[in-house]
């Protein structure tokens, strides 16, 4: 893998960003509608219920971190479908750049575009609504981690899924946060959920932290064993979606679609 | 002490019995040719010919159903990054990123091939390619002749083995593509690296090339210098050459052998 040619790929959305602060706005505006509203949310369900409960630190907490996975994914796609948008297939892959440096470059892009919002969503909550990131002590650390990784992992897959089934296929992969967010407990126990959704739920590593951080607020401090499974399957998913990628990649190679992508299939 | 004989250089691009076929229908059947180092081969033929599909094959995104590849002397099926970074092209239906300026456009791919001293690579192809004034204008803005010099100054970055061209002229005016065929051809003059040129301008090619393969229904039918080829075959033209060949090659009788 050459440095270099990761570089050329961040460096290119570096320029798109640089050269059109629209890129910018949706990173910060969609995040910080969220805290605004579920700040508020949880401001007032503060209010009407008895003291005892800390909606703050579970609800708007829950927000930010599912926010955050969901910022992660869209930046790693977004950075693909600049390739999608911009006919840009052929000069990209007919060229020395390999898979695995393509993909590194998309997940760089992706990770640091997310960062930009993470931080302006903990600005907007830590200052508006009080919450805060060191509540949830070092355990913190391993949340961010597996939404990280999550996000990745899903970003991987919805570029490999538009690469296989064409530009049109882009409505499918932006609510895959909203089809997964009632699986993995965001705003509630899993405890809540019934026998099949469970059983779906200890599948996915995302439900690890959500679990985790409802513990650490109710005073149970965190459960770092499941933690530390939660990050070993969010590693599995990045293997498998890195692998999904280069799978379809080999199929689009094989079958001549890249070459006639924009017809978005070859029969 | 006797003369000994020079070996021919090495060949810039090597394709043995290359096939393609999309389900039942055979794009290209067991084409083989060779381009050498200063060299310019042009690819000509009707359309749905197969000249593409064999260009997608070299470029690596289409992969042949049989047949081997060598860039440079570097298996593509083997050893593909290394293979594609020997070569580089220029295509009329492949321009670069509207949303990126000229230089940010040459950056990124300079990164990408890896080019050295990339800085003063990019100021002699902008010099070369006389973009100097559109350095900051986003490609999506330039004229289609500029656009196409900008794919061009790109295809140059790496100073490649291997050229591939796909029909870098279409579309654009007389004087442009003159210039153009003037920049190739110096570019083959060195001897450094040879070029596989597509076009339906058969003045272009007889101009340009010193070897032309003729193609239809995915097989070559003609190989040859122009002017021989023209020669050989009685016709007043390359493109006289060119309607014979393709209505011959069109009919039934011929579609079906």
């Amino acid at each position: 893998m050459r440095a270099s040619r990761v570089a050329a790929v961040v460096l290119r959305q570096f320029y798109l960003l640089r050269g059109s602060p629209v890129r910018l706005l949706p990173m910060i505006a969609w995040v910080a509608i969220d805290i605004v509203l579920w700040g508020f949310i949880t401001r007032y369900l503060d209010t009407v219920t008895g003291p005892g409960f800390n909606f703050v630190g579970t609800l708007l907490g829950a927000v930010l971190l599912w926010d955050f996975l969901a910022r992660v994914m869209q930046g790693v796609t977004m950075a693909f479908f600049e390739d999608v948008w911009t006919r840009n297939f052929l000069n990209i892959f007919a060229t020395p750049l390999t898979i695995s440096e393509y993909l590194s470059g998309l997940v760089i892009t992706g990770v640091t575009t997310s960062l930009l919002g993470l931080a302006a969503m903990l600005l907007l909550a830590t200052m508006a609504f009080g919450l805060s990131f060191l509540a949830y002590g070092i355990a913190i650390v391993p949340f961010v981690l597996v939404l990280f990784l999550s996000g990745i992992a899903l970003g991987i897959l919805g570029s490999a899924i538009v690469l296989r089934f064409g530009p049109a296929s882009e409505w499918l992969i932006w609510p895959i946060p909203s089809v997964l967010s009632p699986f993995v407990g965001v705003f509630y126990p899993l405890s809540t959920l019934p026998g099949w959704m469970r059983a779906i739920a200890h599948g996915l590593a995302p439900s690890y932290v959500f679990e985790g951080m409802r513990s650490i607020v109710a005073g149970k401090g965190a459960p770092m064993t499941e933690l530390v499974f939660g990050a070993g399957l969010a590693v599995a998913y990045v293997v498998l979606a890195c692998l999904a990628f280069a799978w379809v990649y080999r199929y689009a190679i094989r079958t001549g679609l890249i070459a006639r992508y924009s017809a978005e299939s070859v029969s | 002490m006797g003369v000994t004989r020079q070996d021919p250089p090495l060949a810039v691009l090597s394709a043995v019995g290359l096939r393609r076929s999309f389900a039942s229908l055979m794009a290209v059947d067991g084409v083989s040719f060779e381009v050498r180092p200063g060299e310019i081969v042009g690819l000509v033929g009707p359309n749905g010919a197969g000249k593409t599909t064999i260009i997608n094959m070299i470029l690596g995104v289409l992969e042949p159903t049989s047949g081997r590849i060598h860039i440079a002397g570097v298996d593509l099926a083997r050893r593909r990054s290394q293979a594609l970074a020997h070569t580089n092209f220029a295509a009329a239906h492949a321009p670069l990123p509207g949303n990126l300026t000229v230089e940010q456009n040459l950056r990124v791919f300079g990164m990408i091939y890896s080019v050295k001293f990339p800085r003063e690579r990019i100021e002699t192809l902008l010099a070369d390619f006389d973009l100097q004034r559109h350095r900051k204008t986003k490609c999506g803005v330039l004229s289609a002749g500029e656009q196409t010099r900008v794919t061009l100054a790109k295809a140059m970055l790496n100073q490649p083995s291997l050229l591939l061209l796909d029909e870098p002229t279409a579309s654009i005016d007389p004087a442009t593509a003159r210039d153009i065929r003037a920049r190739i051809g110096a570019f083959a003059a060195q001897g450094l690296g040879g070029v596989l040129w597509t076009s339906h301008n058969m003045y272009e090619v007889a101009e340009v090339c010193h070897r032309v393969l003729f193609l239809a229904h995915g097989r070559i039918l003609l190989e040859g210098e122009p002017g021989r080829l023209i020669r050989e075959h009685g016709a007043a033209t390359l493109e006289d050459l060119f309607v014979s060949v393709a209505h011959e090659s069109l009919a039934p009788e011929a579609g079906a052998n």
